[in-house]
């Protein structure tokens, strides 16, 4: 058997020299449209990976709405929380593990004078961030609860930041200088860039440049370190006259997650969430009934329109693009089976079944879409490079060509042209050996 | 070796039946060589392809080597037509993008026989046409009558026990077509069972026996007076 498919591969191959023209049709149809598929599924699966796959559905984002429906977008709570109420869910601490994050931009200060200081981008944020997320760390750990509560001037760095400050040696223990303050070193994180970046998405930085520094919430609120990213009060606007009012007031930006491990604790924290809004309602801040929110991690870009609508678009015009290519390649795979009627009346005569047939002629579309995928593959690599030209630049860096891709895109071309070859197939399986011998 | 009892064949329209076969009795014993006669539209291909499981028939029965095959599937009449019977065409029916080795290979892969095997038999039977030294030659490269020895070869390579001939002569000079003759009866000599359409009389005398087909039945030589003639005459002629 495995004899025989060597043949008709080899009988395949052999054909695709026959026809020159009608060939190399075949094999440009489905090369361009598994090229447009694969481009822009390639963004695609970039922007709609689950980040955190061995999480997703234990990670959560508890919403409160706190400044009531007038406020509201089709009836949603804020994304984010004001320190108010994120305090008080830290507080309770009513899942096993909770975090609390801002973002934070700061000037490097390199020791070295003659070095100009840079803008590093990351979090304010508490210590279970580390361990909830599954941060990787190539040097120390995150700092500790307690160092946490003591506000000390701790520091977590990026393993590329690492790299720039202390050329990659571990650096814990060492200080360094985040605007006019000293830092001390506990921790070098690995390359670590979620993709969307899930538990940041109210600031838009769902595909922006990995973070560098991570420094502790209460120390970043106590020194009055302001969020680089977004703080949104709501249609009056009014942040306040001083850092504390803004703490105090009704502005959100702060976010929140919780890991809870069960359904029963998913249901005791919305239990909670309700019961801590009807707490603030029954003390005159809510003047509204209980409008909270517990979203998991699919949910959560889901309500964030984590995939951007043009990808979708786009992979849905590919993918009929390449049905319209399929279609094409239908007729021409007929007309070129059709052409050989005398050959597979002889065939048929000397013993082939119709299974034989099928064999033959499914083997040989296997070998052009075969071809079709290496054309495809080429499209694929430059259509790489034309990303950007469709998304914007942050997504269209995101789209690569790796092995899995490669792979996909050969099995798309020889399973897409197999199948576009039953019909063909099937007509030249019925082909009638009496006639074709009597017409010669 | 083949039987065929009360066989019919009829094609259908919507608005016409036409009988190419009607009532159609034949026996060919194990070894013979029968000329199947007739003039141009009396159902001798028609015969013929059904005789080769390439067609079907409406009714009566068929028996070849003791098997009835009216109720033979798509599998079962392609691996008869592979084992047990041989294919000698007018036209040849060489596949061109072929050699000749592989042309005659094509039958043995269906077979599904090993390729030491099949290497065996192919050279062994393109030496018996005396094309050994051309295997490597494509059809467009061979004159007709090496082509029709190459479909001998091809027929003879899976050691049928029936060879079918359709005109094999029809699409050769004088020359050619007597150095096939020959090969056939000498294959016939070596114990094979030989069934020939033609409608040349000189052909038919030089079968064992001649079954003559007007109007889709098998008729006595003597009704059709002018091809008896012809045949009686080829045979008085005839070396032999």
């Amino acid at each position: 058997m495995s004899g025989m498919f060597v043949h008709n591969l080899r009988l395949g191959a052999f054909s695709l020299r026959r026809n020159p023209l009608l060939t190399a049709l075949m094999i440009m149809s489905i090369g361009f449209g598994v090229a447009a598929s694969m481009v822009t599924y390639a963004v695609f699966r970039a922007v709609s990976g689950d980040p955190i796959p061995q999480k997703s559905s234990q990670l959560f984002v508890p919403q409160i709405d706190n400044r009531g429906p007038q406020y509201n977008r089709q009836g949603e709570p804020p994304d984010a929380l004001n320190y108010t109420d994120a305090v008080a869910l830290m507080r309770a601490h009513r899942a096993p593990h909770q975090t609390l994050l801002f973002q934070v931009g700061m000037s490097v200060m390199p020791d070295d004078a003659h070095k100009m200081p840079f803008k590093a981008l990351g979090y304010a944020t508490t210590v279970d961030f580390f361990s909830m997320f599954d941060v990787p760390f190539q040097y120390g750990g995150s700092w500790s609860a307690e160092q946490d509560e003591a506000r000390e001037p701790v520091v977590v760095i990026s393993r590329a930041l690492n790299q720039k400050l202390f050329g990659g040696e571990n650096s814990v223990g060492r200080r360094m200088t985040l605007d006019d303050r000293q830092y001390r070193i506990v921790g070098v994180t690995e390359n670590w860039d979620p993709k969307p970046r899930f538990f940041d998405m109210f600031s838009g930085n769902a595909y922006a440049r990995p973070s560098q520094v991570y420094i502790p919430f209460n120390y970043a609120v106590d020194q009055k370190i302001d969020t680089y990213g977004n703080n949104n009060c709501g249609s009056d606007g009014k942040r306040g006259d001083n850092w504390d009012s803004w703490l105090r007031g009704e502005c959100v930006w702060i976010s929140a997650w919780v890991e809870l491990n069960t359904a029963d604790q998913v249901q005791a924290y919305r239990q909670y969430l309700d019961g801590y809004a009807q707490d603030q309602r029954n003390s005159g801040r809510f003047n509204w009934a209980p409008n909270n929110r517990l979203r998991d991690v699919h949910a959560w870009l889901e309500h964030e329109h984590a995939v951007p609508p043009e990808s979708r678009i786009s992979l849905s015009l590919a993918l009929g693009f390449l049905v319209i290519c399929l279609v094409n390649t239908v007729g021409l795979l007929l007309a070129k089976f059709m052409r050989r009627a005398p050959e597979i009346g002889v065939r048929r005569a000397l013993g082939a079944s119709r299974a034989d047939i099928y064999r033959q002629f499914l083997a040989e579309a296997a070998m052009v879409g075969l071809a079709g995928g290496a054309l495809g593959l080429l499209l694929t690599g430059l259509g790489m490079f034309g990303v950007g030209m469709v998304f914007e630049p942050q997504i269209a860096m995101l789209a690569h060509l790796d092995l899995s891709l490669v792979f996909l895109t050969l099995l798309l071309a020889v399973t897409a042209t197999v199948l576009a070859a039953f019909y063909p197939t099937w007509r030249a399986a019925q082909v009638q050996p009496a006639w074709q011998l009597k017409s010669n | 070796m083949l039987k065929m009892t009360h066989l019919s064949k009829v094609y259908r329209t919507e608005v016409v039946e036409t009988y190419a076969l009607r009532d159609f009795n034949i026996n060919v014993n194990e070894g013979e060589f029968v000329a199947v006669t007739g003039p141009s539209g009396s159902g001798k291909t028609t015969f013929l392809t059904i005789a080769g499981l390439l067609e079907t028939f409406t009714g009566g029965q068929y028996h070849l080597d003791g098997v009835e095959v009216s109720n033979l599937n798509d599998n079962e009449r392609s691996r008869i037509r592979n084992e047990k019977i041989g294919f000698i065409f007018q036209a040849f029916n060489l596949i061109p993008d072929l050699n000749v080795f592989d042309n005659v290979e094509v039958p043995l892969r269906y077979r599904g026989m090993k390729a030491a095997e099949r290497k065996e038999r192919i050279m062994h039977s393109l030496e018996r046409v005396g094309l050994a030294s051309r295997a490597k030659h494509y059809p467009a490269e061979l004159s007709g009558g090496q082509q029709q020895r190459v479909a001998i070869a091809r027929a003879l390579a899976g050691s049928p026990r029936l060879l079918l001939a359709d005109e094999p002569t029809g699409n050769l000079d004088t020359q050619m077509a007597r150095g096939v003759m020959e090969l056939l009866e000498e294959i016939h000599r070596e114990g094979a069972t030989i069934v020939m359409v033609t409608h040349d009389p000189e052909l038919a005398a030089r079968a064992q026996r001649n079954v003559h087909i007007i109007d889709g039945q098998v008729v006595d030589l003597a009704e059709d007076p002018r091809f008896h003639h012809s045949v009686m005459a080829a045979r008085a002629n005839s070396p032999a």
